[in-house]
Formats: C-alpha cells, sequence, structure tokens
C-alpha cells in the first residue's frame, strides 16, 4: 500500500521562504512607498497636533475681543490678521481647528463603528436581520442630510455634540453597506466554512475571522468619512446651523467672509480657513487611497 | 508523424529567454527554451506550475503581460520571426494563423453576447469583407465540426445555456473557424470532469487527423499527454530539461526530473486482486442512511435534490473513495456530515451520536469527532492568521480549560506529523506553496484527534509531485494514528491508491459501490465503466490501445 518515498527532495521543502510577514505589515510597507499618501499622513498629523496643542501654542485667547484693533491685516503681533471683532484669526484658526477635526473624527469613529457592527450583523445573519438592516441603511441614504441637520438646530438648537451625533447617524450606511458586502463574500470562503466545520462559536467567526477582513476597506472608508465630517460641519457652521460664535470653527470663519468687500480686500479672514478645510479634506483622501492601494491584493508584491 | 519530422518545422522556437520586471528586480522566467512543432503534429509541454510551460504558449502568439521581455532567441513561424514582427503584422497572424485555446470557457466566452455572435466575431475580425451570410454559415460548419449537434439553433444561445464541455467546444470552434495552422491548448481539459475531457480530447485528435492541424498541448496532467502526443518537452523552472517521442519518454525518461514526475504520478494497477473478505462486522465510524440533502425548497416548490437517497458507512480505521463527477453530490456529502448542508431527512451517524438532531452545544460537542481537510488549501486558511493561529483554531473552541502554552505545544506537535517544522507557527499561509498550505490543513483537521476526517479533494489544486508527497503523509498519518476517513476525490487513482472501498456516485445517487480495487477495475455499472475508461492512462500504449477498442466497438 505504501509506496516508496518518491520525492525526497520536495517532500518537506524545507528552505526558508520569504521573511516572516503578516498581510498587515505588507501593506504599510507598500502604503510607506506612496508619497502622496505619506505626505497626507504627515500633513494631517501637523493640522491634528497644531490643534491639540492650540492652548499653548495659540499668541491670545480665540474669543478675546478687541474692538481698537478690527479687520488689521497680518502683522508681526498677529500673524494671520484680526477678523470683525479684533478677535486674532491665527488664534482662531487653531481654535476652530479643534471643533472641526473633533468632529470630523469622532463623527467619523461613531459611524464606522456603528456601521462595520450594523453591516456584519447584516451580512453574517442574512435572512429577516439583514433585511430590516439593509432597508433601514437605504432609507438613510434617501434623507438629504443638510436639510435634517438645519431643521434639528432649529428644533434642539445647534451644538457641536449634536453634530457629532447627526453626522455619525447620517454617515453609518456607507460602512455598513461595505461591511455587508465583504461579510457576504468573506462567509462563503473555505477558511470562514471551515471554522464552522470545527465547531468554532459565532462570536470567534465574527471577531477573529469577519472582522480583521473587513477592517481595511472599512478603514479605507473612515478617512473618506473624515473628510466628509469636515465638510459637512463647515458648511452647517458656515450657514449658521453647526457651531455657534463666539466659539469657533472653520466653517463659521468663513462665514463673515458673506460680504464682498472681505472677499476682495481681506483675504486673511477667509483664505486661512478655507485652505485648511481643503488640505485636510485632500489629505484624508490621499491617506484613504493610500490604504487602499496597499490593501488591494493585485498589488501584492 | 515520423516521416514529416523531416519536413521544415511550422512553429521553432530558438532559444528563447524570457525576463519579467518585478519590484524586486528582473526574474527570469524562460532560459534557452527551444522546441519544434511540425505540421500536423501534436506537441505536449508539461510541467508542474511555475515551470514556464504557459508563458511559453504567450511568447509565441505575444501576448506576454507588459512587464515582460524578450532577452535573447527568435520565434520562428514559417520562416518569420514573430519575436521581432510588427505588432499589425502580428494581429495578422494571431488568431488567424495562430489561435489559442484558453483554460477557462467560464472567463473566455463573453456572458452577455449570445455563443454564434462571438465565434462570427472571431471570424469577421480576420474577414472584414466577408458577408455575415457566409460568416454565420461557416461558424455553424465550425460548431459542427467541433461536434455541436443542432449548431444553428445553439449558436443562438448564451453562454450559461451551455454545459462546460459545450463551452470549452465553442472556445475551440473559435480557434478554429480561421482554418489556423497551429493551435495553442493552454490545459484545455483542466476545468471539466474526466468524461467531457475525454470527448473534448478526442475532437481535437480528430481535427488534427482531418485537417493537418499541429497542436502545442500544454498541460500537467500525464494522462492526458500520454493520450495526446506525438512528442513531449518536459519544462521546470522556466527550462526544457527533456524533449523526446512520447512512447520514448514514459518507457525511458532519461532526465531524473522527468522520472520523478512519471514516478509521482498514482497508476490504477492493471489487474483485479483479490476480492477482500469482509472483515468480521467492525463497528462503523460514519454511517449515511438514505440522506437526502435538498436546496432551495420553499412552502410551496420542491427544491433540487443534490443528494437523493444515500446510503454507506465508513467501518473503523478505513479509507472509503467517494467519486463522481461535479455535480455528482459527493462534497454535498462531506458538508452535510460536517454541517456546512441541510440534512432535508434521512441519518448521519458519527460514532453512534446521530447528527441531524443536535442543534447548539451538543453540535458543537459532536464537532469534536471529526474533522475536515478542504480542497483549496489558498482559502481554506484565513490570510491573516499564523499557521499556528489556524492550526489552533479547533483548539480554541474546544478545549477552552487549554492552556496557552499546552495549545502551542499541541500546535508544534502537529506541525511536526505532518512534517513541517515547528518554527513556522509564526509564519502566514501566503509564506508557504501549496503543498505546504495542505499539510497545514491536514494538521488542522487533526488538532482534536478525530475518528473520522473528511478530505474532500485534498489534493486537486497541487502539482502531482506535491500530490504524491502530501498523499504519503497523510497516508502514514492514517496508517499511525488509526483515524477513518472519507476521502472525496474526482480522481480515481488517487481513490485507489487511498481507499480499500468506494462509493461511486452520480446526479446524487449512489451507483456502484463496493470493494476499491474490483469497482475500479471491473466496474459493472455502464456509469462507472465510463468514468473509469474516460481517465487517461499515464502510459501512452495503454491508452492508445483503448482507444483502438473504442473505436472498433464503436
Amino acid at each position: 500500500m505504501k509506496r516508496p518515498s518518491l520525492l525526497p527532495t520536495s517532500a518537506v521543502n524545507l528552505v526558508p521562504t520569504v521573511q516572516e510577514s503578516s498581510p498587515d505589515k505588507l501593506a504599510l510597507r507598500r502604503f510607506t512607498r506612496n508619497p502622496i499618501a505619506v505626505i497626507g499622513v504627515i500633513a494631517l498629523l501637523i493640522t491634528v497636533l497644531a490643534s491639540v496643542l492650540a492652548p499653548i501654542i495659540s499668541p491670545y485667547p480665540p474669543t478675546a475681543i478687541d474692538l481698537t484693533n478690527v479687520r488689521q491685516p497680518p502683522s508681526a503681533d498677529h500673524l494671520l490678521g484680526t477678523d470683525s471683532t479684533g478677535r486674532d484669526v491665527f488664534s482662531r484658526l487653531l481654535a476652530g481647528g479643534q471643533i472641526s477635526l473633533m468632529v470630523g473624527f469622532l463623527a467619523a469613529l461613531m459611524a464606522v463603528a456603528i456601521g462595520t457592527l450594523a453591516g456584519v450583523a447584516a451580512g453574517w445573519f442574512g435572512g429577516i436581520i439583514d433585511g430590516i438592516i439593509s432597508r433601514i441603511i437605504d432609507i438613510m441614504l434617501s434623507v438629504p442630510a443638510v436639510l435634517v441637520i438645519i431643521v434639528l438646530a432649529g428644533v434642539i438648537g445647534p451644538s457641536v455634540p449634536m453634530l457629532i451625533v447627526v453626522i455619525a447617524g447620517l454617515a453609518w450606511p456607507t460602512p455598513a453597506r461595505i461591511a455587508r458586502g465583504v461579510v457576504l463574500s468573506l462567509r462563503e470562503e473555505e477558511f470562514v466554512q471551515a471554522a464552522r466545520a470545527f465547531g468554532s462559536r459565532t462570536g470567534f467567526i465574527i471577531f477573529r475571522h469577519l472582522v480583521p477582513g473587513v477592517l481595511p476597506p472599512i478603514v479605507v472608508s473612515a478617512t473618506l468619512l473624515v473628510a466628509e465630517a469636515v465638510l459637512l460641519e463647515s458648511s452647517l457652521s458656515f450657514l449658521g446651523a453647526g457651531v455657534q460664535p463666539p466659539e469657533s470653527s472653520w466653517g463659521n470663519m468663513l462665514n463673515e467672509a458673506q460680504s464682498l468687500t472681505v472677499l476682495s480686500s481681506m483675504p486673511w479672514l477667509w483664505v486661512p480657513a478655507g485652505l485648511m478645510i481643503a488640505i485636510t479634506v485632500l489629505s484624508a483622501m490621499a491617506v484613504g487611497d493610500g490604504i487602499r492601494d496597499a490593501i488591494d491584493p493585485r498589488k501584492n508584491t | 508523424m515520423n516521416n514529416e519530422t523531416a519536413k521544415k518545422p511550422l512553429l521553432a522556437v530558438r532559444d528563447l529567454t524570457l525576463d519579467i520586471a518585478t519590484p524586486n528586480g528582473t526574474v527570469r522566467i524562460l532560459e534557452d527554451v527551444a522546441l519544434e512543432v511540425h505540421p500536423g503534429e501534436i506537441v505536449g509541454i508539461v510541467g508542474e506550475s511555475g515551470s514556464g510551460k504557459s508563458m511559453t504558449a504567450l511568447s509565441v502568439l505575444r501576448i506576454l503581460p507588459p512587464t515582460a521581455k524578450i532577452v535573447s532567441g527568435g520565434i520562428d513561424f514559417e520562416g518569420v520571426d514573430l519575436a521581432t514582427l510588427s505588432a499589425r503584422r502580428m494581429r495578422s497572424i494571431r488568431g488567424r494563423r495562430i489561435a489559442m485555446v484558453f483554460q477557462d470557457h467560464m472567463t473566455t466566452l463573453d456572458p452577455v453576447i449570445t455563443i454564434g455572435a462571438q465565434i462570427v466575431e472571431a471570424y469577421r475580425i480576420h474577414h472584414p469583407r466577408s458577408s455575415r451570410a457566409d460568416a454565420h454559415a461557416r461558424m455553424v460548419e465550425t460548431l459542427t465540426q467541433v461536434g455541436v449537434l443542432d449548431a444553428v439553433e445553439r449558436a443562438k444561445q448564451y453562454p450559461h445555456q451551455w454545459s462546460g464541455g459545450m463551452r470549452q467546444r465553442a472556445v475551440i470552434a473559435m480557434a478554429l473557424i480561421n482554418d489556423p495552422d497551429l493551435i495553442i491548448a493552454d490545459e484545455p481539459t483542466t476545468a471539466l470532469d474526466v468524461t467531457i475531457q475525454a470527448e473534448i480530447l478526442a475532437v481535437l485528435r480528430e481535427l488534427r487527423d482531418r485537417r493537418d492541424l499541429s497542436i502545442l498541448l500544454i498541460t500537467h496532467d500525464m494522462g492526458v499527454i500520454a493520450d495526446m502526443a506525438d512528442r513531449i518537452v518536459v519544462m521546470k523552472e522556466g527550462k526544457i530539461v527533456e524533449t523526446a517521442e512520447v512512447h520514448a519518454l514514459f518507457s525511458s525518461p532519461q532526465h531524473p526530473y522527468t522520472q520523478k514526475l512519471l514516478d509521482a504520478v498514482p497508476r490504477p494497477s492493471a489487474e483485479v486482486s483479490e476480492v477482500a473478505q469482509p472483515e468480521a462486522a467492525e463497528p462503523a465510524v460514519l454511517e449515511v442512511e438514505n440522506l437526502v440533502v435538498e436546496y432551495n425548497r420553499t412552502w410551496r416548490r420542491k427544491g433540487f435534490h443534490a443528494v437523493d437517497d444515500v446510503s454507506f458507512s465508513v467501518p473503523k480505521g478505513k479509507v472509503v473513495g467517494l467519486v463522481g463527477e461535479s455535480g455528482s453530490g459527493k462534497s454535498t456529502i462531506g458538508k452535510a456530515i460536517v454541517g456546512l448542508a441541510p440534512i432535508t431527512s434521512g441519518h448521519i451517524r458519527v460514532g453512534g451520536v446521530e447528527l441531524k438532531e443536535l442543534r447548539g452545544s451538543a453540535a458543537r460537542k459532536a464537532s469534536e469527532t471529526y474533522g475536515m481537510v478542504f480542497q483549496d488549501p489558498a482559502s481554506s486558511l484565513n490570510p491573516r492568521m499564523t499557521i499556528g493561529e489556524c492550526i489552533g483554531e479547533p483548539l480554541v473552541a474546544h478545549r477552552q480549560s487549554m492552556s496557552r502554552t499546552a495549545r502551542r505545544e499541541r500546535v508544534v506537535e502537529l506541525l511536526e506529523q505532518v512534517e513541517l517544522p515547528a518554527a513556522w507557527v509564526t509564519r502566514f499561509p501566503h509564506e508557504l506553496s501549496g503543498g505546504q498550505r495542505q499539510r497545514v490543513g491536514v494538521a488542522r483537521a487533526l488538532a482534536l484527534e478525530p475518528e473520522l476526517l473528511i478530505a474532500d479533494e485534498p489534493t486537486s489544486a497541487l502539482d502531482v509531485s506535491v500530490q504524491a508527497a502530501v498523499l504519503d503523509v497523510f497516508q502514514e498519518l492514517q496508517q499511525r494514528l488509526g483515524f477513518s476517513c472519507l476521502f472525496i476525490s474526482h480522481d480515481l487513482a488517487v481513490v485507489e491508491l487511498l481507499s480499500e472501498s468506494v462509493v461511486v456516485l452520480q446526479r446524487g445517487q449512489i451507483v456502484e459501490q463496493g470493494d476499491a480495487r474490483s469497482v475500479l477495475n471491473a466496474p459493472q455499472t455502464e456509469y462507472a465503466r465510463r468514468l473509469v475508461d474516460a481517465a487517461p492512462l499515464p502510459d501512452p500504449a495503454r491508452q492508445r490501445a483503448r482507444h483502438l477498442t473504442t473505436i472498433t466497438t464503436a
């Protein structure tokens, strides 16, 4: 019955293969080789750091009014000049960054947490659970976000926590759909079938097999959500339904630039805030693209 | 074809060397590859995955990946060097003079265009001035030639309405419609069942005989090559190790690698052995009784019976082979045992425990008694988990009190059982070769010392020599540990090698079962006989003798 051992050489190929590296480490290596993504990370880090350190860096309190120094152009005293009530624009930019980024990151984080759980549950359990969650997603996607927030701001009053919760509440369907799609394909993978055949518990399968598989695409969508949330916060604050003065945010700093005189002759009042929004959104998107390219198995080297 | 070898070759590949640029530097894919194809000759290229056999074919047609570069050598086709030909003139040769038949009939055909239109398109590309009616008539004629009955009507259908074997005929017709001189067939039957494979190979052989067509046949299957080729080129790691006439190669292989390849092929034995005495009623580890698995059943509609009233048993310590073509329900039976397919009616007992009624923790407890090895080791191991975590997964599920160190020790022990180094616990699946991964799959299945192992085509995704090594490990473990095994496979030779008895399935029903040797050498039913006859023997003399008998008895 036993055949002679035919293949002494290839029976066990003991030659060490490539160096040990997990798929995630390989992805990280590819990410760091992508210059645009790295620039995005650095820009985001600088922005976040500046905002976090705002109380230390700021030359003036962001809400200190100085009616003797109104709409002054940039100078040695006021790096980016002063606004219509004499507040230091640079200090307000840093403080505004705190609010804008907090809203952006917290809203995206909440949206991703809710979305991942809902999507994984829908994909894994299927049937009625999938039906209910998918219909909720469809309904949420058909709601015009800006309108809802303006209405809510009118009814319960505008505030930062309200902004975060509402943006998250409106944004979670996107990661949920992605998670559901990934789980639908993962559950047919043989390694998930194998886990079921070996009697692994549902919780183990979800947290050990499904969530790690879902995370990479979700992280990509999270970075885009950050960009979206920052934009949404800015638009709402600009419209007056978001962050209320005297608190500053990038959006309500732009609010001041509504008059033509300001636009044409006082660029220091609106260019910095506009630039920060643009830089943040662009970097977040660059990071997202970088992650997506890094985890794309077709680029496996 | 010996009288023709004196003639000028149709295709001559001269010392072809090919590099591919990768981010980690250039890799030499082919080195000094030289081969000739004469008119009316079938030349086979054999080799394992990564040997460069497909790359050789792609270079002839110059449809290489953009990073590939022909470093030196040439490809002479009727005196023209294809390696340096202009893209425009190359296009007039590609498809017109040299046509390709690809492996995967699913992706070669466009699902949203009718088969007829696709074949007509292939013709009109090279005959832009031909009328629609001419092209259509030619399409019908070509389809008829490759054995499609009622071609006029069937050409109006879409690919999903055709079966796999029919689709592959359509792909061949597409290659044939421009009346090429050379067909390059890259694993043309690998995706097909053996009985269908036999038909497709017969079509190709007949075309060669009738049209004096040359065929460059690329395959990893020594049986197919023995069946088809006049001359054989053996490739390994981008180099040709041996070129020989078919009978010479099989009877006296010169190169050690060729010998190794031939030895690795599991061979069906020629004679019927004495029928083994039925052993004194050993308790059966697995009993399947009147099993029915039904899919897509709704309250008003009867579902599809993937498994229909199947009964058999696996005695303790024995290996039972489950064979059949795709769609015969053999994998579904395995899945039903491990709980991945519904048991619509009937019984499955493992170690006397009825599995059908079990739910929740009782079902989990019962799953300790069986392990499963899956078909594709690339997808049955989670790419994000280390080898150690993969093997340890059943332990985590069932031995919750087991300490981390004890689990690690057990994993190392299992790795050693399947002859892999213990240090590999921290590696990831993508760092291992296919055969090594499948050993990990076996180790995982054995982690809980199951009484029953279900192996679902465990070696069909592997190269022959790797398959032989994995089967060796498997066989040794089976004898040492004494587990019972249900071995599911479409490869009759593998089943005969491993198992004492065999169950033959067709469309969800058992058509024959009994002692493995007698069933596979002297099948009693028509279907089993067809299955056995269709599997090409890795022996040109015997295989060709079979053609003669089919012709004379037909």
